[in-house]
This record gives structure tokens, C-alpha cells and sequence, in this order.
């Protein structure tokens, strides 16, 4: 059973369709990438698994749980991680706090405040962030709000990770970073779906990539066949 | 029956237009220029108390106090958010930091306003009678000043629409409140434009006023009942539709028509319960996005 | 060093706040009546103020619903005092408040700030007019008469209040809720992500807090013997835990209680020499400090610290 589904998953803006019958699946384990020219409807669909929206029509199950219309929270709960487009940390708030909130209300068995501290700490070793644990959010640069809102996500303790341009706006050298950051958390277990336009980030690092286009899905596969499907050449890689 | 049912209608009509005028003044304000004026209602008293006294102290017709009374009112939004909000909003952080300081700072308007209107005017309840005689209209009676305020307030809220909505100035007005960043880029100066909104909006507060003071008594302190029902026209009609709120004063209207037939005090519950609804049901309102 | 440093800072403040209370729980025993009256004053606001800032501070949603809450504790000591002793009376003015603001945070908080706003600025004048229409067509009676207490024992009953709400605030600060409102006001979305029921969160915080509110309110009518809706649901009850709390400053804790404790002041001094223009001086200095002091009067010492310590390290 793959560990997250959907199934004819529509949403409209207005009179526009962003997303329409959308299926997709990720298995368990897997990295699976999402492209598309922008506009396609990539992040809509992040934002309806995650529950920041609800879908006009269509099921979305998460461990064969159907999720639709659930709210963020419950869903975070639930094990799915989150980070956004445009990097949402919360930024008067020191880097431990940021995390410890994933912390102490992102799992769905509680912690006591010692075990939290314990383990922000741990998880900002793990992202790279221990030297700045005081700093207020907003002062950090680029790479490291991005840092933060993986190490907030994996707070969450997440079976599934979903990661929302995270290489956007990062120079060659914080891209391979953050691509090997990927690849540990791949190794601690977690399921990852990941919006991307780096493509050397999508080809290298995902086991299968789904393509999306005016809302519509129009190719998936692995990273070889995406590379070489005509459509998907025509539509978008062709840029 | 059927003259009760016309009663019911006409004031509902009246109070409606009414209520348009002030909803679409307190939308272009929020619509616009971005700011939520709860006092607003102050510049109703205002209009009112201005023709009230220009009337008995120096014999100027309500009527003829609209040219005064509505430039008046206007240069006064114009200056307070060219001062005041324009500063609030180039100092704050974010568009939410701006709407809730741009509020605050209203709420602080709303009791300078009122309290300089109770030194200048005391607290009694006033009125006058201007154009109290009947008109018979194919058999109906209406009174002279409740036609003659009917009459204005849709020509005034009619005429701001058409404004916004069909000519050039208008549209760009619209145009730089939905993206000020691209309209600063093509020359548009920012500042004067939202800064216009909110004068205008202002006067068709004043302007209500005119029109209320004609028809109805008042005091110091009705702003506040005004302010509230206006927030819940442009709720009814949608944020952001200057069509919504003058569509949605008229429903208002006639809702307070039928409700104060049955018991005058409870009008303003009943919109309460109405704005109760809306928010449960469709807080997006008739009109809205 | 620097551990020891913190701790006795901790101490410190401690003690501080205990002389403090043991000073104002004297006070009755020494002072004259002007000083416990006035007093009582400055409790209640910093009461409202606090109650206030617990919600609208961290998350943002500005309230101007305390006048609802505090005229329904006004009226719960008007229909009850008779019959009720006053503990109970002000326990149940602070259960109606809680389940008033139930009510209005269920409908309002699962959407944006302003139309909490503004639905809470117009709850005032919702409940003046329908309790008007209740006394005049149900009860037929204009007011109610409150049954009298003693200024002292008003004055330990607010300040009984106040502790408990001043108590309440900063665990509620201190705890990962207070964090979590934070969050809120830093990014909603972001928090709900993170696992936060804001809706939750923000109703139950919402109700807390008018609890206090609505409790002052019973506390304080005793005082005025006669009450009717016009006096007991006053917007200016809303307007000045804003003007304190902003005045004082809300990044820090004392912000609230420094800023109700100047206003409650200066409200009795102007109120008996400028009854009329008081109200038009306040209205001035909330415009006046959310046009140049943003952060209150705690952003203010915050800056003269932060540019004293510059000029020590720049010295080393």
C-alpha cells in the first residue's frame, strides 16, 4: 500500500481549474519528485495533502487513511511534514524554539519539555544549524531558514516529507548541501515528495518524477524516462 | 395591508440607500486604501451636526450644505490619511501590521472625534425639520425630505460606483489599490490615490450624514450603531465589491424596515444575527472573492 | 559567573514582586481611602489590560470585545449581589464572560483578524441595545440598583484578581502555549503546520481571558451602586486595555501592567478636572504612540539598553 495516495483530485480557483483528477502515489521509502512550468498546480497539491486546502472533489489517503478535508494540524500529527515555497519560519523566534514547536505539538504522543530541548538539539545537529540555536529566524540567511524549516518538518517526527522548492533561491554549493540533507533523511526513513525546478537535484536524487502541467498530470516515471518522453521534453524541459 | 407593506418598503428603501452610502464610503476605505475606519460612523455625526448647524444658525438649506458639507468631509479623510495613515502604513512591517495599526489608529480617531463633538455639541438629541411637507406620488404619500434623502443617496452611491467602475481615473484607482507596487512602477502616485479613496469615502460619510440629519433625529454619539452596520453592509456584500456593499445597504435596509415594524430596538440584533450567519455560512459575502 | 548572574537576577525580581504584594496587601491598614480607591482603580486596569494582551498580544487578533465582558460581570453583580455572596457573584461573572467569548471565538476565530475585530467592536453596542430592549419591554425597569460593599473589601477582591490573572499570564507565557500564540502571530499557517489546533488554541486563550474581564467588572460595580446598559457596556472599556497595552509595550511582560498602571492613574487624576476632555487626550496618545512608539514604552527602554550595551562593546 503506498503510503500516500490520491484520487481524481480536483481543485478550482474561481472559475480556474488549478488542479484537475490529479492521481498519484508515493510508496513508502521512495523520493519522488513533482515538475511542471510554473502555475501547473504543484504547489495547490501540496496544499491540499497537507490540508492547507480542500480539494473541489477527489480523496487524498495517507497510510490508507482518507485525509480529504482534514485541517494542517491533524494531518501534521498524522506524520506528514511540510516545508513551503516561500520559507515560512517564524521569524522573531530564536532557532531552538522554531524547532522545539514541531517538537511539543507536532507528534502525536507528547514530550516532556527536557526530552525536547534534548532533541531540538540533536535535530539542529542534524540540519546544521547548533552554532545559531539563539538566533531570532529572520536573521539567518537563505540556506539556513531553509535548514530550519526542514529541522521544524522533522520535528513533526514525519513518515512523509513534503518539500516545497527547497533549492530555490540556493547558490551551487548550498544546493549539493541541502541534496545531501536530502539523502540523510532519506536514510532515516522517511518517504519524500519534493516540488523542484533544479533539475540536476530532481534527475539525481528521485526514484520516480511526476509531471504536472495546467493542472493536469501528464507524465511520470523514473528520472531516465522523464528525461526522454516527448511530452514532457515539448512541454517543459525544453525551456 | 398594502400601505403598511409600502411603508415597510419605502423606509427600508430609504434606510437602505442610506446604508449603501455608507458602505460603499467604508469600502472604498478598506477596499482601497487599505484601511478599516471604525470611526467611520464619527464622520456621519459630522455631516450631521454640520448641517444641523449651518441650518439653524445660518439659515443654509441642508441641501445647499452638500456642497460645503462633502468637500469638507473630504479634504478631511484626504488630510488625516495623508498624515497619519500613510505613515503608519510606510512604517509598518506587513500588510496585516498596517490594517490592525491602521484600525487602532481609527479607534483613536473615533474617540478624539466624539469627544470634540460632545464639548462643541453636548449630548442631547437633536433634530430639525426641513422639507417635512407630503408629496403624493400616483396616490401614496411620502414625506418631501425622505424622497429628496432617497433620491440622493442613490444618485451619490450610484454615481461612485459608475465612477470606480467605468472611467479611467477610476479604474485606475482600482487598479493601483489591487497592486500598488506595479502602479508606484508606472507613475501612479501611490499616496494620492489611496490617500483620494479615503477622502472620498469620508465625504459620503458626511454626505449620510446630511441626508440622516434630514430625516431623522441625532447625537453625538450615534457614530458607533452607524460604523457597526456599515461593517456588516460590507461584509453582507462582500470585501472588496463596491457593487456588494451598495447591493447589500439596500438589503440591510429592508431588513431593518420589517424588523422595526415588528419592534424598533431589536433592528440592530437582527443584524447582528445576519452578520452571524454570513460569517458561519459565507463570510465572503453576496458579491465577494 | 554567568549562570549565577541569571539566577540572582531571578531572585531579585522575585523578591521584588513579593514586597510588592505584601506592601498592596497592607495597604487598606495604612493608607487613606483616596490611596485604596485609587488603587483599586489601578488593579482593575491592570487586570483588563493583562486579561487583554494574554490573546491580542502574541497572536495579533486585536479584541475591542473587553467592554462586552466586563459590562456582563457589571450586570451578573447587579442580578446577583443580592442573593449571592460576592466570591460566588465574581465567579460566575467570569464564567458568563468565558462562555460569551466560547461563543464569539467560535464564530469568529476560524477566520482573519479583522473580522474578529470587528465583530468584537460592534458586540458592545449589540448587547447595550438588547439589553435596553429587555428592560424596557420585558422588565419595564430603566437600570439596576448593585448592592453596596466596603472600599476595602472591593479593593482585596481586585487584588485577589489581579494576582490570579498576573499569575495566569505568565505561565501561559512561559509554557509551550505561549509559545505556540506566538507562533500564531508569527505565521498561522505555518504554526497549524507545525501541529498547532489554532482554532483551538485561539478560542480557549480568547475565553481565559475574558474571564478576568468579566470578574473586575462584578468586583467593581459594587462600588457604583446604580447601573444601567448605558454605563455598564462603555466602549471606552475597550479602548483602554489597547491604549495601555500599547503605551506600555507588549514584547515584554511588565509592558501591560506598566502602561495600565500609568493610564488607570492618569484617567482618575484628568477624570475629575477634565470629565469632558480626557477621553479626547487618550485618543491623541494612541495615535501619537502607534505612529512613533510602536513597541510602547518597553521598546523604548529596550532601545536606550541596546544602544547603551554598543557603547560598552564598542569600547572593548
Amino acid at each position: 500500500m503506498p503510503i500516500l495516495e490520491g484520487e481524481g483530485v480536483t481543485k478550482h480557483f474561481g472559475g480556474l481549474a488549478a488542479l484537475s483528477s490529479v492521481d498519484f502515489h508515493v510508496g513508502q521509502g521512495e523520493v519522488v519528485g513533482l515538475i511542471g512550468p510554473n502555475g501547473a498546480g504543484k504547489t495547490t497539491l501540496f496544499n491540499l495533502i497537507s490540508g492547507a486546502l480542500a480539494p473541489k472533489d477527489g480523496t487524498i489517503r495517507f497510510k490508507g487513511q482518507n485525509i480529504t478535508g482534514f485541517k494542517p494540524y491533524r494531518i501534521c500529527r498524522m506524520g506528514v511534514g511540510r516545508t513551503f515555497q516561500s520559507v515560512r519560519v517564524f521569524p522573531n523566534m530564536p532557532v531552538l524554539e522554531n524547532v522545539l514547536l514541531g517538537l511539543l505539538f507536532g507528534r502525536s504522543n507528547s514530550m516532556s519539555s527536557a526530552d525536547a530541548a534534548k532533541e531540538a538539539t540533536r535535530l539542529l545537529e542534524f540540519v546544521g544549524l547548533s552554532a545559531v540555536k539563539a538566533t531570532p529566524a529572520k536573521d539567518l540567511i537563505l540556506a539556513n531558514q531553509k535548514r530550519l524549516e526542514v529541522a521544524r518538518a522533522l520535528a513533526t517526527k514525519p513518515e512523509l516529507l513534503l518539500l516545497d522548492e527547497l533549492m530555490a533561491g540556493l547558490n551551487p554549493t548550498e544546493v549539493a548541501e541541502a541534496m545531501e540533507l536530502v539523502t540523510r533523511i532519506r536514510e532515516q526513513g522517511v518517504t519524500i515528495f519534493m516540488i523542484e525546478h533544479v533539475m540536476k537535484a530532481i534527475m539525481s536524487a528521485c526514484d520516480r518524477i511526476m509531471v504536472l502541467h495546467h493542472g493536469e498530470k501528464i507524465a511520470e516515471g523514473t528520472p531516465q524516462e522523464i528525461a526522454t518522453s516527448r511530452t514532457v521534453v515539448e512541454v517543459y524541459l525544453g525551456e | 395591508m398594502m400601505k403598511t407593506i409600502l411603508d415597510i418598503v419605502i423606509a427600508g428603501l430609504l434606510m437602505g440607500g442610506i446604508y449603501a452610502l455608507i458602505a460603499v464610503g467604508l469600502g472604498l476605505q478598506y477596499g482601497v486604501a487599505r484601511v478599516l475606519n471604525i470611526s467611520h460612523g464619527e464622520f456621519i455625526m459630522l455631516g450631521a451636526f454640520a448641517t444641523w448647524s449651518l441650518y439653524t444658525k445660518l439659515g443654509i438649506s441642508p441641501l445647499l450644505s452638500l456642497a460645503i458639507c462633502g468637500p469638507l468631509a473630504f479634504v478631511i479623510g484626504f488630510v488625516l490619511h495623508r498624515t497619519l495613515f500613510t505613515r503608519l502604513r510606510t512604517s509598518s512591517g506587513s500588510s496585516a501590521a498596517y490594517e490592525g495599526s491602521s484600525m487602532l489608529a481609527s479607534f483613536g480617531l473615533l474617540f478624539i472625534i466624539q469627544n470634540l463633538a460632545l464639548i462643541a455639541w453636548g449630548a442631547d438629541i437633536r433634530a430639525y425639520t426641513y422639507l417635512a411637507f407630503p408629496v403624493n406620488l400616483g396616490g401614496a404619500v411620502f414625506a418631501a425630505n425622505r424622497l429628496a434623502a432617497l433620491s440622493f443617496a442613490i444618485v451619490a452611491s450610484l454615481g461612485f460606483y459608475l465612477f470606480l467602475s467605468r472611467t479611467r481615473l477610476g479604474k485606475g484607482i482600482r487598479a493601483a489599490a489591487q497592486d500598488p507596487a506595479t502602479a508606484a512602477l508606472m507613475g501612479v502616485n501611490i499616496n494620492r490615490v489611496l490617500a483620494l479613496c479615503f477622502g472620498f469615502g469620508a465625504s459620503m460619510a458626511g454626505l449620510a450624514g446630511m441626508l440622516i440629519s434630514m430625516c431623522y433625529p441625532f447625537h453625538a454619539t450615534m457614530g458607533l450603531g452607524y460604523t457597526v452596520i456599515a461593517i456588516i453592509v460590507v461584509v453582507l456584500g462582500g470585501l472588496g465589491s463596491i457593487l456588494g456593499s451598495f447591493i447589500g445597504g439596500f438589503v440591510l435596509g429592508l431588513i431593518g424596515a420589517i424588523v422595526t415594524y415588528v419592534d424598533p430596538g431589536l433592528s440592530l440584533a437582527a443584524y447582528y444575527l445576519i452578520f452571524v450567519l454570513l460569517l458561519l455560512l459565507k463570510p465572503t459575502g453576496i458579491l465577494g472573492k | 559567573m554567568r549562570i549565577s548572574g541569571a539566577t540572582s537576577q531571578k531572585s531579585v525580581s522575585l523578591g521584588l514582586v513579593l514586597l510588592i504584594l505584601i506592601v498592596l496587601s497592607a495597604l487598606p491598614l495604612y493608607a487613606s481611602m483616596y490611596a485604596v480607591i485609587l488603587l483599586t482603580a489601578i488593579l482593575m486596569y491592570v487586570v483588563i489590560t493583562v486579561s487583554w494582551a494574554l490573546f491580542s498580544g502574541p497572536t495579533g487578533y486585536i479584541s475591542l470585545a473587553s467592554a462586552a465582558f466586563f459590562g456582563v460581570g457589571i450586570y451578573t453583580s447587579a442580578l446577583l449581589g443580592r442573593s449571592l455572596p460576592l466570591p460566588a457573584v465574581i465567579g460566575i461573572a467570569g464564567l458568563a464572560s468565558f462562555m460569551m467569548a466560547l461563543l464569539v471565538g467560535a464564530v469568529t476565530l476560524r477566520l482573519r483578524g479583522m473580522y474578529f475585530a470587528v465583530f468584537t467592536f460592534g458586540l458592545v453596542e449589540l448587547i447595550k441595545r438588547l439589553l435596553l430592549w429587555w428592560e424596557m419591554t420585558v422588565t419595564r425597569t430603566r437600570g439596576r440598583f448593585v448592592i453596596i460593599v466596603d472600599n476595602d473589601t472591593i479593593y482585596y477582591a481586585m487584588l485577589s484578581i489581579c494576582v490570579v490573572t498576573l499569575l495566569t499570564a505568565y505561565l501561559v507565557r512561559r509554557s509551550k502555549f505561549g509559545l505556540a500564540l506566538q507562533s500564531i502571530g508569527e505565521d498561522e499557517e505555518a504554526a497549524a503546520h507545525t501541529g498547532i489546533n489554532v482554532t483551538a488554541l485561539k478560542i480557549v486563550t480568547f475565553s481565559i481571558s475574558a474571564v478576568f474581564i468579566g470578574a473586575v467588572g462584578a468586583i467593581i460595580a459594587t462600588r457604583w451602586t446604580y447601573i444601567d446598559p448605558y454605563i455598564a457596556f462603555n466602549a471606552l472599556v475597550s479602548f483602554m486595555p489597547v491604549l495601555m497595552a500599547i503605551f506600555g509595550g507588549m514584547g515584554q511582560f511588565y509592558g501591560p501592567i506598566l502602561g495600565a498602571a500609568v493610564f488607570a492613574y492618569l484617567e482618575e487624576v484628568l477624570i475629575t478636572r477634565f470629565p469632558y476632555h480626557y477621553m479626547l487626550l487618550f485618543g491623541i496618545i494612541l495615535i501619537v504612540a502607534i505612529s512613533y512608539l510602536p513597541n510602547g514604552l518597553v521598546g523604548l527602554v529596550q532601545k536606550w539598553r541596546e544602544a547603551g550595551l554598543a557603547r560598552e562593546h564598542a569600547d572593548t
